[in-house]
């Protein structure tokens, strides 16, 4: 029997199912005094808060969970829908919620009074209010004859994703930066609703950010086998792990691959990049695809590691070591290179806490904060992870702590593959649509730690099980704001190895 | 006509052979020794494409650039024979014709009315004048040791006899290699290779060019580099040799040059735009402490 606790709100765990109805309707200035009490205390965060129109209403859920004891928080508050929609805004106290509140603002048209910086998220086309529009946005300004503007896209130079960044600049150093996204707006969480059939949706859940398909369709598939009450076994969970682990090496070596390139450095940029295929190959090796699209299904796998694959994995992660272990011994000794990475673009812990970063851009200014270990899910469950933690903030650190968690996501699948030889169960095949029935008029949430950090998935389903809200959160979404404050008082030809040090997702940000 | 022969031959060459070096360096094959040659040639046979907000200047300043440029290379002699033209002091027009192309390449940037460009031309100009003081110092210095003020008088009484000679040499040779990269816009100062408009000097001054003017502009770069490479050639140059091997040493030392420009920027880092002028600073620096040392040689110091 779940019981809501003294703040009002009722705790679950990751990946855990309950009753719309369990979920507590508080008035809002409860709720706003539970959110507060519970985001005093450190080890919460939270993980989502979002509103959905049904039945007249307008439904608010926020989600907090909490690090230390692996539970989340859920309460709610509720609003007609034709009211005067006038909030107190929590962003006043707790900036965290700043960017969830912008989204409800501009999807809801609920006006959060006293909230610091209510501005647009990403123009979604259903937004609210339609005559706001992208080439309206409030940019911050600053008046004086000796600043100028310097506006950078939305078109990038490499032509990769569309983005707009402004910077208001003295001479060669940048006093604000204010990026403003929205222009990759595809509408994926209603398409999600229009798109009934499972694979159509798996296929959009692989196409949330494209470089993270293991790490949404693991959150997506935590959402469904958790409504649908479908157990996979063991070996599958840490085969699953053993995916997004394969995918951390591999965007986090190109990652690394890229900010040589930024700095010029060539011989590090070529040997991360010749590492980069190597990765991503086995991935196709895997499951045909290099980016992992297709290995990840609900209740099964059609592709399930045979002692040949597991051979030919510990025969890459060898060859990958090889070349990786010298070459980062020397870039991160080299005077040249760490000219260009330490002290460059430096955000505080406190910043950090603050703008509520995720992932590895909390980490590595010393947050502790990873799903796997707080929240486990997958092959997680079965063993104990390490968190690895840095605390400069600058470029140097997210370089760093990149190659510190390529070290460790190998010791993990090593780790994993030994493992595997205790589990010999047969990984079923994926379930059918009409194998799985979802529970009715519940809700639930997933967690799990993409590359990038983060990724939140919550579902709610209707009296007939059916999805009605299906709600997605890519880690972007918070980061973005971490580049933004590592510009202040630097030049702006630093710009770009900045950008590249965070490397984070428009699409998923944009939705 | 010898010099200016031998510098369009290694020009043409000179790009590609950067570029197969750092490819070879970081494990590929790289494109032929004569794409970057086959470039420039694809892009002079285009037309050019203007912005309605440039003026007459935006048209005129890539042809200015490239002239200064080839201008320049008449000045360039062959050991103890001249360029096609000498005269008393034609280093300080030779340092100036430089000076001018710069010019007309910020004036290009600047009337493109970009703010990527304005912020290029800033650097360009910023860095271009820094790196006069060091060329002035040292050639200065190998007039008064030579008591000639012209490129031919100072490489024709040039002579790697003595160890001093030898060690200036060496000096001139180092400040002249950074000094070229510089005014070429290549590493530690500027990445060629980058596409990020916001860290480029001199990518993001040509960024409204196209077709002929950028072919020009990239010709005239090749070139920039060859003259710099036959100062170099000239100052190991020897003499009373006949005249095929003394061209094929002037060949080999731009082409070497080449090489050592391509190994450079493939270990390390770009510098931080910030420390840029220091490091300029310091060749400056660098061509002071030669000077003193020639005066030293020379007893004229006291």
């Amino acid at each position: 029997m779940i019981t809501p606790d003294q703040m009002g709100f009722v705790k679950i765990r990751n990946q855990e199912t309950i009753a719309l109805r369990n979920v507590p309707v508080l008035q809002y200035d409860q709720f706003y005094q539970s959110v507060s009490s519970l985001l005093l205390e450190n080890e919460n965060h939270c993980v989502n808060y979002y509103a959905y129109p049904i039945d007249g209403q307008l439904k608010f859920i926020a989600c907090i969970a909490n690090d230390k004891d692996s539970t989340i928080a859920v309460g709610s508050h509720e609003m007609p829908l034709h009211d005067r929609r006038e909030l107190k805004s929590l962003s006043k106290e707790f900036f965290p919620m700043h960017i969830f509140e912008r989204e409800i603002h501009e999807n809801h048209n609920v006006n959060f009074t006293d909230h610091p910086w209510l501005k647009p998220v990403r123009y979604a086309y259903n937004r609210s209010d339609k005559s706001k529009v992208i080439s309206t946005y409030p940019f911050y300004k600053i008046e004086s004859q000796e600043l100028h503007q310097v506006g950078v896209g939305p078109i990038h130079a490499g032509v990769i994703e569309p983005g707009h960044f402004r910077f208001t600049c003295n001479g060669e150093n940048v006093l604000h930066l204010e990026i403003q996204l929205g222009w990759q707006h595809r509408g994926i969480e209603d398409l999600f609703l229009k798109k009934t059939s499972l694979i159509q949706r798996l296929v959009l859940t692989e196409s949330i950010a494209g470089d993270t398909a293991i790490g949404h369709c693991l959150a997506f598939a935590g959402v469904m086998e958790s409504l649908s009450d479908t157990k996979v076994n063991t070996r599958l969970e840490l085969e699953r792990s053993i995916g997004l682990e394969l995918e951390r090496i591999a965007m986090h070596v190109g990652d690394l691959g890229n900010m040589n390139i930024g700095t010029a450095y060539q011989l590090a940029a070529s040997v991360f990049g010749t590492l980069r295929t190597p990765a991503i190959n086995y991935t196709q090796t895997w499951c045909g695809n290099r980016f992992g699209k297709g290995l990840i299904r609900i209740g099964g796998s059609h592709y399930a590691l045979t002692t040949e694959l597991i051979d030919k994995l510990e025969k890459f992660l060898i060859k990958f070591e090889e070349s990786f272990e010298p070459m980062c011994a020397h870039l991160f000794s080299l005077p040249s290179a760490l000219m260009r990475f330490e002290n460059i673009g430096k955000v505080s812990k406190k910043q950090m806490e603050l703008i509520g970063a995720v992932g590895m851009t909390a980490r590595m200014a010393g947050i502790e904060r990873d799903v796997r270990l707080s929240h486990p899910f997958a092959g997680y469950k079965h063993f104990n992870i390490t968190s690895d933690l840095l605390e400069n903030g600058d470029v140097w650190a997210r370089a760093y702590l990149r190659k510190l968690e390529i070290k460790n996501s190998i010791e993990y699948i090593r780790d994993l593959l030994a493992r595997l030889k205790d589990f010999n169960e047969v990984i079923p095949k994926p379930k059918s649509e009409n194998e799985l029935s979802l529970a009715p008029d519940s809700f639930c949430l997933s967690l799990t730690e993409g590359w990038r950090g983060e990724i939140c998935h919550c579902a709610i389903t209707d009296r007939e099980g059916k999805i009605i809200h299906y709600k997605i959160k890519d880690p972007s979404l918070h980061n973005w704001f971490a580049l933004a404050l590592s510009l202040r008082d630097l030049e702006i030809s630093d710009f770009p190895i900045n950008n590249k040090s965070y490397n984070l997702s428009y699409c998923g940000h944009d939705l | 006509m010898i010099p200016v022969a031998l510098i369009l031959l290694t020009s043409l060459l000179f790009p590609g052979i950067v570029v197969k070096v750092k490819a070879l360096v970081s494990g590929r094959k790289g494109p032929g020794l004569l794409q970057p040659i086959l470039d420039i040639i694809r892009l002079l046979r285009k037309g050019n494409v203007y912005s309605n907000t440039t003026s007459s200047i935006f048209q005129i300043g890539p042809t200015i650039y490239f002239a200064t440029i080839l201008f320049c290379m008449f000045f360039i002699p062959f050991g103890d024979t001249s360029g096609l033209i000498s005269f008393h002091g034609d280093l300080l027009l030779f340092i100036y014709l430089l000076g001018l192309g710069k010019f007309f390449l910020i004036l290009n940037a600047l009337d493109a009315g970009s703010g990527f460009e304005g912020m290029g031309a800033n650097r360009e100009a910023l860095y271009s004048m820094l790196v006069e003081p060091a060329f002035i110092i040292l050639f200065g210095t190998f007039s008064m040791m030579a008591g000639y003020d012209s490129f031919y008088g100072i490489f024709a009484h040039w002579h790697l006899t003595s160890g001093s000679y030898f060690v200036l040499s060496l000096l001139a040779a180092y400040i002249l290699i950074q000094i070229a990269m510089i005014e070429n816009s290549r590493l530690p100062v500027d990445d060629p290779k980058t596409h990020l408009e916001l860290t480029m000097v001199h990518e993001v001054i040509v960024l409204d060019n196209s077709g002929f003017d950028l072919g020009l502009m990239l010709l005239a770069n090749a070139f920039k580099f060859g003259i710099f490479g036959a100062l170099i050639a000239n100052f190991i140059l020897p003499e009373h040799q006949l005249l095929w091997i003394r061209a094929l040493i002037f060949i080999g030392v731009i082409f070497l040059f080449a090489v050592i420009v391509g190994l450079m920027e493939s270990f390390r880092a770009r510098l931080k735009m910030e420390k840029n002028p220091q490091f300029i600073l310091t060749l400056s620096s660098i061509a002071a402490i030669a000077f003193l040392v020639a005066l030293i040689i020379s007893n004229k110091l006291l």
